[in-house]
């Protein structure tokens, strides 16, 4: 740095993004907070049409990734509304087998399957958690820890909805080109709709209910049914995401509760930063393909995945995407320093 | 003003493990009314406010108001009645414009069921009461972050979120707590003007002498029990009363 | 048959205490929910595994290095891990998290998953009891498991320093004032927690092989018992441990050893229903006094 002089940092974005007063004054001004979006959205949307630069695999990949974004994106909601959940494969798992069910015994297509597994399968995980609804903080999370792992072992044991086979040979979705715009869309369309919830008074009633439950409840407010729409809201893109990698797989089995879809989700979130759910979908596109290219190194990667969630976690608790956007909005600039007279 | 009995708290009991934080509490309170619970510390008056709001299940009693037995509803239940309340501590929503923070009530059924089933112009309303408790609107404090607000104005808040949800029983708990004496005297006025309205009052405190300023009468605890009732000179007059201050700390009015 | 009920029922509850103790200890004294535990359990197998055959030492004498270790690996851990971010509870889950599956994934990397992987047992042999016959490693297990509970709990109860740390998870403010270091505290309950998993792995995994999918199981074990008997209260861990250990092993009798893992849902849904707190939790409403 020159002598003399020392670094100031100003925020460019108040203007426009100001709350309530929103102000676009030039085109500049527009350009520069709706650009960011729009190169997203886009760069989503023109990559099926890439298919021979990408292949199928990666085009697979990019299927992991939105349902991996998508139970981000769940968990993140759950989180705005004080419930940290540990067990997102538990709403993964629902959708996955509900519409499993309805496919392979009633032979339902998936058109048909995957909307009534996603609204169903979040159903059935609102009424499994209501009961633990009324517990805080950490209990919520223990909990739904233990579920998702439990339910393995009951179709283990119980060897209802195929056991340990599964059930395979479910009807396939109707080619890529489909799978990849119908999953973007979903993706996408939960992101900004979920970062507009939340910034409706029904978010901040949520948001409110995470920081003082005690005052929101005063303010005539009963927060056992808000958190209980929370989590059939959250639970939607998950069961979707389940529902929708079971018609892509054509195969249901226990693995759907697996571990991985707790943890993958929350380490996006983590990775990515929590409550802008930009961050949560951010994470998933970082992880996922990270997790592809580091294939190779065999169960060393979830020993990566360890390390640098354990980095994430103590060294930026607020996530590449807060530190990204702040920098965004920030212009860096040398002043020079004035002089103290004696 | 009507003499129409408004709340009936009967035998009200409530045992913490083993220890009766509200042994056997009656009073009856009648409309317009105002109410001071004072007490030394532990004497069992936040509690007797969770119980008849609904954060704490009573173990024993009953809580009439307007006839209709609420015992044990759950707070929001309590609040669509007409009761409101106030915490000790005020811990706003810190992150979010002051005015916001009035969103949540005004998002409760009860507000909406004030509005006629429609909840109107949200953040218009909660600039309103904000004016109504001393908040400039065209300042820019109603849009600043609730963290930023000192105490006094916190208070206010708390006060403002309390008369956002129009209740026909305001319960304060300590709302004199920690403001200095040129902020109570600027926030008597505004409860003066609450009870012109009609409202009934239920006031916890511990500054006395101001207390006395709003309230007609007062029930004393200690212990969890009720030890005496009465207007301001008939409770400092009263022997026990004495005592358990003066066992517990020094009496800071009257 | 009812005879094999008590006996082996026994034998499971007192085997579920074991797994459990630690994790619950860990929570009970600071609040921590040590994810890391099947990991730390696991660990210890191993440890002790890896100074019998690279180093040559006795079982015995290995044993008890392990725990000691373990136990500072736990201390270490909060030091390292969990101290920059306590109190924010999602990130101490994590990190713990990230520790212990850190470690189990690395020893199946390293090719920890074959059968070679076995504790040698403490002694040989069996005896019928009221014509069960049962080897002495589990009556064994039974001893220890029963000790260790009234050890901790005169630990918890009556010395200082257990006391010190109840009184840590009850109220902070209080215990700063009184002098007890909070981190101090906290460590000394991660390594108490870690040195029992350690304990629970010596005397358990003899049974059988050591897998790296236990260390999973263990984990979860941990957290249905602490679920169902409640959170933080150690008189809930074990009527909880007795309650899925008996339960289990009745299941398995009677309907079959494909409904005994059934059971612990089952058991876990139906208390969470009646009572969301556990059975012997605190309840969890929102209590203040004045």
């Amino acid at each position: 740095m020159k002598k003399g002089y020392r670094k100031e940092r100003l925020d460019r974005g108040i203007k426009a993004r100001t709350d309530d007063i929103f102000a676009i004054c030039s085109p500049r001004e527009i350009a520069y907070i709706a650009l960011p979006r729009f190169i997203v959205i886009g760069a989503l949307l023109m990559f099926p049409l890439l298919a021979v630069l990408t292949g199928i695999y990666w085009q697979n990949v990019l299927i992991i990734t939105c349902t991996i974004a998508l139970l981000a994106l769940s968990w993140d909601l759950l989180a705005s509304a004080g419930l940290v959940s540990l067990g997102q494969a538990l709403f993964f798992g629902a959708g996955a087998y509900v519409t499993g069910f309805l496919s392979h015994h009633y032979g339902w297509p998936p058109i048909l399957s995957v909307p009534a597994a996603t609204v169903t399968g979040a159903l059935l995980c609102t009424m499994l958690l209501y009961p633990v609804l009324r517990l805080r903080g950490i209990y919520f999370g223990l909990i739904t820890f233990a579920m998702p792992l439990l339910m393995m072992r009951i179709v283990e044991a119980t060897k209802i909805l195929g056991g340990t086979e599964g059930l395979s040979g479910l009807a396939p979705l109707p080619g890529m080109k489909v799978e990849l715009y119908v999953i973007i869309t979903v993706t996408l369309v939960c992101v900004f709709g979920f970062r507009r919830l939340i910034d409706t008074d029904y978010g901040l009633v949520l948001r409110a209910i995470r920081d003082n439950d005690r005052a929101v409840m005063a303010g005539g407010i009963n927060i056992q049914w808000y958190k209980t729409q929370a989590v059939f809201i959250a639970a939607l893109p998950a069961t979707f995401a389940g529902a929708f990698l079971t018609h892509h797989y054509q195969f249901v089995g226990m693995p759907a509760f697996a571990l991985e879809y707790s943890i993958l989700p929350l380490t996006s979130v983590i990775i990515g930063g929590t409550g802008s759910f930009a961050g949560a979908m951010l994470g998933a596109f970082i992880l996922v393909p990270l997790s592809e290219v580091l294939r190779a190194f065999g169960t060393l990667r979830v020993v990566i995945y360890c390390l640098i969630l354990l980095v994430f976690a103590i060294g930026l608790p607020e996530g590449i995407f807060h530190y990204i956007q702040r920098k965004y909005y920030q212009f860096e600039r040398l002043v020079p320093v004035e002089e103290i007279k004696k | 003003m009507s003499q129409d009995l408004i709340l009936k708290v009967s035998n009200l009991a409530k045992n913490f493990g083993g220890v009766k934080a509200v042994n056997d509490v009656s009073f009856e309170l009648q409309e317009g009314e105002a109410l001071g619970v004072i007490g030394p510390n532990g004497s069992g008056k936040s509690t007797l406010i969770n119980l008849i709001t609904g954060f704490v299940k009573p173990s024993g009693g009953r809580i009439i108001y307007r006839g209709e037995n609420i015992t044990g509803l759950p707070p929001y239940k309590i609040v669509s009645l007409g009761i409101a309340r106030s915490f000790q501590m005020a811990k706003p929503f810190y992150n979010i414009p002051v005015f916001k923070n009035l969103i949540i009530p005004l998002y409760s059924s009860r507000a909406r069921k004030l509005k006629g089933g429609a909840y109107g112009d949200r953040d218009e309303a909660a600039i309103h009461f904000l004016e109504d408790v001393g908040f400039e609107r065209d300042s820019q404090v109603p849009y600043k972050a609730a963290g930023a607000l000192p105490h006094g104005y916190l208070k206010r808040l708390e006060l403002a979120r309390c008369l956002t949800l129009e209740p026909d029983l305001i319960i304060l708990d300590e709302l004199f707590s920690g403001m200095s004496m040129s902020e109570i005297a600027s926030i008597l006025p505004l409860l003066a003007k609450i009870r012109e309205e009609g409202k009934t009052l239920i006031m916890v405190e511990h500054r006395l002498r101001e207390l006395f300023r709003v309230v007609d009468k007062a029930i004393v605890l200690n212990f969890g029990g009720k030890i005496a009732e009465g207007t301001s000179g008939e409770v400092m007059d009263n022997e026990e009363v004495r005592k358990a201050y003066l066992g517990s700390e020094v009496l800071s009015g009257a | 048959m009812i005879e094999t009920v008590l006996i082996y029922g026994l034998v499971n509850s007192v085997t579920l205490i074991l797994t459990a103790i630690g994790f619950s200890l860990t929570f009970g004294l600071s609040g921590i929910a040590n994810f890391s535990h099947g990991g730390l359990y696991i660990l210890s197998g191993y440890s002790a595994w890896m100074m019998m055959h690279y180093i040559g030492l006795p079982f015995a004498l290995a044993a008890v290095l392990t725990v000691i270790q373990v136990g500072i690996l736990g201390g270490l851990i909060y030091r390292a891990v969990i101290m920059p971010v306590r109190g924010i509870v999602l990130s101490e889950v994590v990190a713990t998290f990230a520790v212990g599956v850190a470690i189990l994934e690395f020893f199946r990397w390293r090719g920890f998953v074959t059968y070679d992987f076995n504790l040698p047992l403490f002694i040989k042999g069996s005896i019928g009891i009221a014509g069960v016959f049962i080897d002495y490693q589990r009556l064994f297990i039974i001893g220890i498991g029963l000790m260790l509970a009234v050890i901790l709990w005169f630990f918890t109860h009556h010395t200082r320093i257990g006391l010190a740390l109840r009184g840590m998870a009850q109220d902070e403010y209080t215990a700063l004032s009184l002098g007890i270091e909070s981190d101090w505290a906290a460590t000394l309950s991660m390594a108490l927690g870690a040195a029992l998993a350690a304990v629970a792995a010596i005397i358990i995994l003899p049974l059988g092989i050591i897998s790296i999918n236990m260390g999973y199981d263990v984990l979860l074990l941990a957290l249905a018992v602490t679920i169902l008997g409640g959170l933080e209260s150690t008189n809930g861990l074990i009527v909880g441990c007795f309650i899925l250990g008996y339960a289990r092993v009745i299941t398995g009798t009677y309907l079959g050893p494909e409904w005994m893992e059934v059971i612990y849902l089952a058991a876990i849904v139906l208390v969470l229903v009646v009572k969301p707190s556990g059975l012997c939790g605190k309840s969890k409403e929102l209590e203040e006094r004045v």
